[in-house]
This record gives C-alpha cells, structure tokens and sequence, in this order.
C-alpha cells in the first residue's frame, strides 16, 4: 500500500512534468525580462485572459509588498491586456493561444515557467482577482515573510481563497480600473468553511462561504475548494496537482498542524464578485472552457439570476489581516 | 563619551547581511569601541572584501583569520577565541570585551551600556546555568550535551546524529568530563572583563579542554559558560543581550513594528534584527549624543510576545479548525471552542422550554440543530452567526464542520440546541466524545410527541420503536469509552418525579458563575392519558422500556404541582 502510493505519485508528478513540457512550444514570448533579474527575487506567476482593467491595481498590490518580477502568460486576450502589460518594466509577457482547458487551466504554462524560472526561489502563484493577505502585511513585505520561512525551513505557505462580496447587487457598484475592489466587495463569510483531510495528498480540502451558501446548498460536494497553496520555495521537480490547491510532492501540502498547533498561513482575498461577473460568467460559460464542465459558472447564472445579492445579516466587513486572524480565518503562528 | 576607566572592545561573529554588519562595526567604533571581526569562511571572498573595503577607514577595526562556522559546531567557539585573543592582543586598552553578531542591535546608547559597566567592573555578565535548571534546550539534550560525543552535524546529517545518540544511549556510552568542570549552559552572548577572559584563554588545560568541548553539541553555549566558573570573581549570571528563542531553538527576529516593543525592552543589544529591517538601523544606529535614554523599561511586553508565539504555534486555540491548524483525534480534535448544552426530550415536556432556558441560562437557545427537514437556528433565521446555512443539506455534509464553526463562531455566548432521535444522529460521535459538550437527556420523551399526536397507538407504533432504537443506540454511545461529553441521563418517569433538581443542575453546570437563583422555573406539561398510551403501545406488541417505570394514570390523579415542596437552597 505504501510503497503502491508512493509509485503513484511519483508518476503523477512525473506526468505532470512531462505534460507541461510537452506544451512549452504553446508559449511564445511577447516580453522577456528574467535576464535581469536581482538575485533571489521573489516573483509572481499568473495567467490572464482580458484583464486590462484589474491589472493596474493587481500589479500595483503586489509591487507593494515586494514582488520583484511578474511572469505572465496571456491567453488570447483581446483587450490589449498584452500591450499593457509588454510596457511594464518588470513584467515579462508570453502568449498562449491554445485552449484553457487544454492546459490543465493554465497550470501547464504557469509550471513550465516556474519550473525554468522558479528554481530555488520564492514563487507566488496567485490570479488576478487573488490579493495575498498574510499576517504583518502592513508593516512586514513579502521578503520578511520569505526569509522566516527560509529560517524555519517550510518550503510552502497556505492561504486560502475568501470570497469578498458587496452589499447589494454586483452592477450597483461599478470597478473603475486602479481602484481597490475592495472598496466596493467589502464582505465575507466568516465561519461557514468545512474541512476534510485528503489521505491522498494530505493537504486539506476546504469549501464554504457565500458560493458554496448560495449557489451549491443543494450539492455542497461540487462546492469549489478555497484552500490553496500560492507560496512556494520553487524546486523543478515540484508540481501542482490541481490548480493552487494542491502540490506533489505531497509533503508541501502539509501547512497545517496536526497535533493542535497553528501554523502561520494568509488569506486570498478574492475579487471575484464584482459588476464585471455576470458579465463575465455568460462569457466563460460559452467557452466552456472551465472546470467541471464550466458547472461552477453554470450555477452562479442560476444563482445569480435568482438571487443577485450575496450579502446577508451576518456578512462580516473587512478590515485587516488581524481581525482575519481573531476569526481564525489565518494565523500568526509563531511569527511575532 | 566613554567612561573613565571603562572600555569595551566588540568581537562580531558575522555570516550574513554584511552590509548591516559594517553598518554596525562602524556604529561601535565611532562610540570608540574597538571591534574584531569574524566572518564564517562560507562567506564568499568578494562579499567579504567589500566589507573590509567599507570599513578600511576605521582605524581600531581588525579581521580575525576566518574558519567555517556550523551551528552547533566548536567552529563558532574557535572562531572566538581566535578574535577575543586577537582584541586582548592588539588593544591593550580594553577593560570589556563584548561578544556579539552581524546582527545584534544595540537598543540603547552606547554610553549607557559602558556607564553600566562602569557601575560593575568587576563583573562578568554571562548567562551560566547548570545542566540541571535550564529549560530551554532543544531535542532534550542538556546533560548529554556534555557526556556524549556529537561528530555529526544537526542540520545536514540529522540521521546520523539520532542514531549516533541512540547508539551511545544504548552501550549506556558516557565521556569523561575534564577534571574540576562543571557544564553550564547559557546564551552565547556575553560581556566579560579582561582578567576573565584572559584566564579563559590562557588556561593552563586549554588543550584538553578544547579537545573535549570539540566533541560536545553547542558549545558556544557552554564552553565560554562553563569555564567561567573556573576563573570568574563575581559572574552575573544574565546576558546583557535580548535574545529570544521560538520552541525549535531558532532566534526570533525584530522587525520594524518592535520599534516600541524594543524601545521598552531592560537589555542593551537585541539578537536578531532583520537586515532590512530599516526603521530600527535608522532609529537604533544614530550617534549616542541624538539619542534620548530609553523610557521607563517594561521588558514584561516583550516576554509576553514571544511567549505567546509560542503557545499559539504549539497549543494553538481550542475548537478552532482552519487551514493551518487541524488536529488529530488525540490531541484535541474533536474538541469544539467553548462549553455548549444538548438537550434531548426536554422540549416536549416543557412546552416553554426554549425561552425559560435562554433567561436562565443567558444563552442562545436554539431548536433542532440537526432536525431533517431544516437546521432551526433560535429565532428561525435562516443565515446564522458567520453565514452558517439552515440547508440540511449543506450542514449534512460535513456535520462536525457545521458544529465546530457554531461554537467557533458564537464564542463568549453559550449555545444550547435539542437534540433527539428524530435528528439526523451522524453528529452524535462528534458531541459525545467532544470535552466541551453537556449532555441531558431525558429518555422515552420522544413519545410525547406521538401520544399527542392522537394518532392511534397501532399507527405509530413502528415509529415509536425506530425511536426508540435510535435513542438508545444514542445512549450507549454515551456510555462508551470514547465519551469525554459531560452527560446526565434521566428516565422520563425518574424525571417527572422530580423536575425541579434536574433543571437547577443543568442551570449550575452550564451558567456556573449565575449568581442570580431561579426564581420561575417551566411549567410541565400535563401527563394525563400517557399512561395509558403507553399500556396501549405495549398491546401493540412494542416494548417502550427507555420511559422507565411510568406510573398508571391513576397514580398520577393527584400530581404535585411541579415546584411545590419547598427546595432547599445550596
């Protein structure tokens, strides 16, 4: 049995791997700029699809707390999303037109960037709706956080995604481009999460909050999972399995503590639920080009024709990464 | 600045943040504090030329001969002695030598680090503990520190480390200690006086002593810490540097927002600031004369921090399941965050159980959690505390979820819901084996329910025995092994005996600090015909037995109104 696992793991990293060489050739550079990158930078990897007007806030967010480079991969977009981003000086461009599902949901690109830019360093693998929280992020940059994690040799960090909403209808409150959507999605759920261990790969499978409230209350098992590993002290041999939620080798899954202690880990922060949404989800849907046969968007459409507001009574507001950690949402763990 | 009679001399072990370390050198020795530098070997060529190059203006500034330094290796004590002896050598001037690294921050003014030793002279501040009182040592090696032999390294070659230990545990293997020592741990950072450390240097067994501490694990901790008691007049046995260490032995490290926690903090240096920790340098490392004195120390704030870090990181907060933290069975993961009622068969008998309990008790009293049909929350909301769904479908799908996050998310108000074998029973483990969980019940109530039905005893008799059944599966698993759940079981006849003594031991144990007594208690409901009810199930072929002995309507005739007797006050 144990040696059966192991075998197959292995194998399922290796296919993985393979897979996402396989689809380098997808990849054609628009702009490269790792050749002059400091020494251990800590870079950020992401794929894209017409995001020009959250970009400017995005990247703004993240050069903050100290990322040094952005590798991006961009899907087909059409809304001069890849000149915007070809202008940025620390922004590298590749264009990707072969099919989202295809490549595993851009995981096939983003691994095979990471695993010829990541080697040894700090990689964070977020979207562009995904804002890192972790605990001193006002005061501390990402480097602080890097370098504890480099002193307690723990190659991973957890954050899980929090689906931020507003409070009323999506369209009542438009996003201008460079404004933090979080002016507008200030609500969350903040004690709805259901946590099951996963024998297989040892991480644990989180699900909850207003999506899985309102839009899979009748097939909670189809609820999208909200754990996720963004932040990896990158080795070419590593893969993620499934999305950001999970990685092999297996033992990077394990962010949390089992006897009753408290790792640090961070929140995502999730833009998701914004006026450009239902806009967006009758898009994604005739593509058809999403997970589970897109189910996730086909039920919002359901959800969100039905009842448009995600807020309820006991939504709770936004303030900052220490409320998160009174609500236990993340924690500091040993870091002081 | 300095102190007549006083000056101190630096040694700074660096490895790392060469930049930070010049900034620092450069900082001691304007405050005319000569400094001997030892940089780990490991570190490349270029980097350390650059810092030679920084600091190549600065006359009272010497670089000892370099040698790799290997935590937890006697490197880091040769290394030492190579630069303390090269200090005493080159300046003869020096009455204190200063032990520190390319990362300790002096958090005070130099002068009032020289005016306190001015105040002491003759002093050794060292931190020198016996191997018997020391609580902080790592992988439980205190005493065997000093009796075993440690030829390999803890970071790279760990295996072989515990099993060398293992193996010398097993041949019962114990060093010789060198004659007249006595092993003390303590930090490694030090400020000792020149006789002092002279004598340490020119021990006449320094040989032997040498090659015995080469062999013994961490002896920066101890080499230093132990021969001081050989040579020293008057030690005090405390480091003048604030260094603090998290449950695996790894130095904390000060960021910006310490600023105010250091500023408070009784030590002079603090081990170790983060090299781009920018506000500290900035504010830290600015001459003496722009510097005010601290104000009044409270080094208490500082203590707390860190060991509440600790905790968090080892002990975590009970009943909180997230995404760093989820517990094993044993080590309290079936525990929720805060004590909670369950409370079967009462609501039944009392018709206005649930307001009386809410008043009695100041808490939040809910229906049936885990009724099929829909999760009734108190007030009927649909959405409860943290976005908590009425879907019975979501709460079945992960139950124990469901429970933890309602007591998780209402901590500070106690939460109590009925519960019964009309429920949906896949929770019960969870709330039996949970420590925070109190249990009452009052079984064979269920059929009260039925009987006021008024459906016939033939009609619901294959009902009342499904409950029945279940309920008393539910009993049993209370009276399991795995039961940490406070429970109290009464049978409905042992019960309506009785009501009043039930009702105040349920207030008691779950509002312990009401100081007020009850002064109503509820009104029971009128048994008359349950009797006879039951005789009927019993003709029907059913046994209801979980009831206990129910009296007879007849004996029923004149009933005691619930609280009559006058009851005696604890």
């Amino acid at each position: 049995m144990g040696l059966t696992t192991i075998l197959r793991l292995r194998t399922r990293r290796q296919y993985l791997l393979v897979r996402a060489f396989r689809r380098r050739r997808q990849l054609t550079p628009v702009a490269d700029r790792t050749a002059d990158l400091p020494a251990q930078p800590i870079l950020l990897f992401s794929t894209v699809r017409n995001e020009r007007m959250r970009l400017p806030y995005f990247l703004t967010y993240y050069r903050r707390l100290g990322v040094d480079h952005f590798l991006i991969v961009d899907n087909g977009s059409d809304d001069g999303t890849r000149d915007y981003l070809a202008s940025q000086p620390d922004v590298s461009v590749w264009s990707a037109t072969a099919g989202y599902k295809q490549s595993r949901f851009g995981m096939d690109w983003v691994m095979h960037l990471l695993r010829h830019h990541g080697h040894g360093r700090w990689c964070l693998t977020v979207d562009v709706d995904e804002f890192l929280v972790y605990p001193f992020c006002e005061t501390r940059p990402l480097r602080a956080l890097t370098d504890w994690l480099d002193s307690a040799e723990a190659p991973s960090f957890a954050a899980m995604i929090l689906d931020m909403y507003p409070k009323g209808a999506m369209h009542e409150q438009p996003y201008r481009e460079g404004q933090n959507p979080f002016e507008i999605a200030q609500y969350f759920d903040s004690g709805n999460y259901v946590i099951s261990r996963n024998p297989l790969y040892r991480n644990l499978w989180i699900q909850g909050g207003p999506r899985a409230r309102l839009f899979f209350s009748d097939r909670p098992k189809r609820a999208p999972a909200m754990n996720k590993i963004p932040l990896v002290k990158w080795d070419r041999a590593y893969a993620y399995a499934s999305s950001t939620h999970m990685l092999l080798p297996r033992r990077l899954n394990l962010v949390y503590d089992d006897q009753g202690g408290e790792k640090p880990s961070g929140v995502l922060l999730h833009a998701k639920f914004l006026d450009t949404f239902a806009a967006r989800a009758a898009e994604e849907l005739a593509r058809g080009e999403h997970y589970a046969q897109s189910a996730e968007y086909r039920a919002y459409r359901e959800g969100i024709s039905r009842e448009r507001d995600l807020w309820c009574n006991w939504s709770e507001k936004y303030v900052n990464w220490r409320q998160l950690e009174i609500l236990g949402l993340m924690s500091k763990g040993n870091w002081a | 600045m300095t102190q007549p009679g006083v000056r101190m001399g630096v040694v700074m072990l660096c490895h790392a943040a060469l930049d930070r370390a010049a900034q620092l050198a450069r900082h001691w020795a304007d405050h005319g504090c000569p400094v001997v530098i030892h940089v780990d070997s490991r570190v490349p060529q270029p980097q350390f030329d650059g810092l030679r190059a920084a600091l190549k203006d600065l006359p009272d500034i010497r670089f000892s001969p370099r040698l790799p330094c290997d935590w937890g290796s006697f490197g880091i004590v040769r290394a030492t002695q190579d630069a303390a002896t090269r200090m005493l050598a080159d300046f003869p001037q020096v009455t204190h030598i200063l032990l520190a690294s390319g990362s300790c921050l002096p958090i005070k003014p130099v002068r009032a680090l020289q005016a306190h030793l001015a105040r002491h002279p003759d002093t050794d501040f060292i931190e020198s503990v016996t191997t018997a009182d020391v609580g902080w040592t790592i992988g439980g090696l205190s005493e065997e520190r000093f009796t075993l032999r440690f030829p390999f390294r803890w970071k790279s070659q760990r295996r072989l480390f515990d099993g060398y230990v293992s193996l010398q545990r097993f041949l019962r293997f114990r060093r010789r200690l060198p004659k007249g020592l006595v092993p003390h741990l303590g930090s490694q950072w030090w400020c000792l006086t020149r006789p002092t450390l002279q004598a340490i240097l020119h021990h006449k067994d320094r040989a032997r002593i040498d090659r015995y501490f080469r062999r013994v694990w961490i002896p920066d901790e101890s080499y230093f810490q132990s021969l001081v008691r050989q040579v020293s007049t008057r030690i005090e046995s405390r480091s003048l540097t604030l260094s603090k260490f998290d449950y695996q032995g790894r130095p904390y490290i000060f960021y910006d927002d310490h600023l105010h926690l250091l500023r408070q903090a009784d030590a002079f240096i603090a081990r170790k600031a983060w090299p781009q920790a920018r506000v500290l340098y900035d504010t830290f490392l600015t001459p003496d004369g722009d510097r005010e004195l601290a104000t009044e120390p409270s080094p208490g704030k500082i203590n707390r921090l860190f060991a509440k870090a600790v905790e968090r990181r080892v002990k975590g907060r009970p009943g909180l399941y997230m995404q760093s933290r989820f517990p094993i069975r044993a080590r309290g993961g079936t525990q929720s965050a805060a004590p909670y009622g369950v409370f079967s068969g009462f609501a039944p008998l009392f018709p206005e159980f649930q307001p009386w309990l809410a008043r009695a008790l100041e808490a939040r009293v809910h229906g049936h959690l885990f009724a099929f049909d829909r999760v009734q929350f108190a007030g009927g909301e649909s959405v409860f505390k943290g976005g908590l769904s009425d879907s019975p479908t979501l709460r079945d799908y992960n139950p124990r979820s469901f429970l933890a996050n309602l007591i998780w998310n209402t901590r500070g108000e106690t939460q109590c819901f009925q519960f019964g074998p009309e429920d949906e029973q896949a929770i019960a483990p969870m709330i039996a084996s949970d420590p925070n969980a109190s249990i009452f019940l009052i079984s064979g109530a269920f059929a009260i329910p039925l009987w006021q039905s008024g459906r016939s005893a033939a009609e619901v008799r294959a009902e009342a025995a499904r409950l029945q059944k279940v309920e008393s599966d539910f009993i049993q698993l209370l009276k399991g092994p795995e039961t940490k759940a406070r429970t109290r079981v009464w049978s409905l006849a042992e019960f309506i005996e009785n009501p009043a003594e039930p009702l105040e031991q349920l207030v008691d144990q779950l509002n312990p600090r009401g100081a007020h007594r009850m002064t109503e208690l509820p009104q029971l409901l009128a048994l008359h015909g349950f009797g006879s009810f039951l005789q009927d199930l019993r003709n029907q072929g059913m046994a209801p037995v979980l009831m206990g002995d129910f009296p007879s309507d007849a004996e029923l005739a004149l009933p005691a109104p619930p609280f009559a007797r006058p009851r005696v006050v604890r």
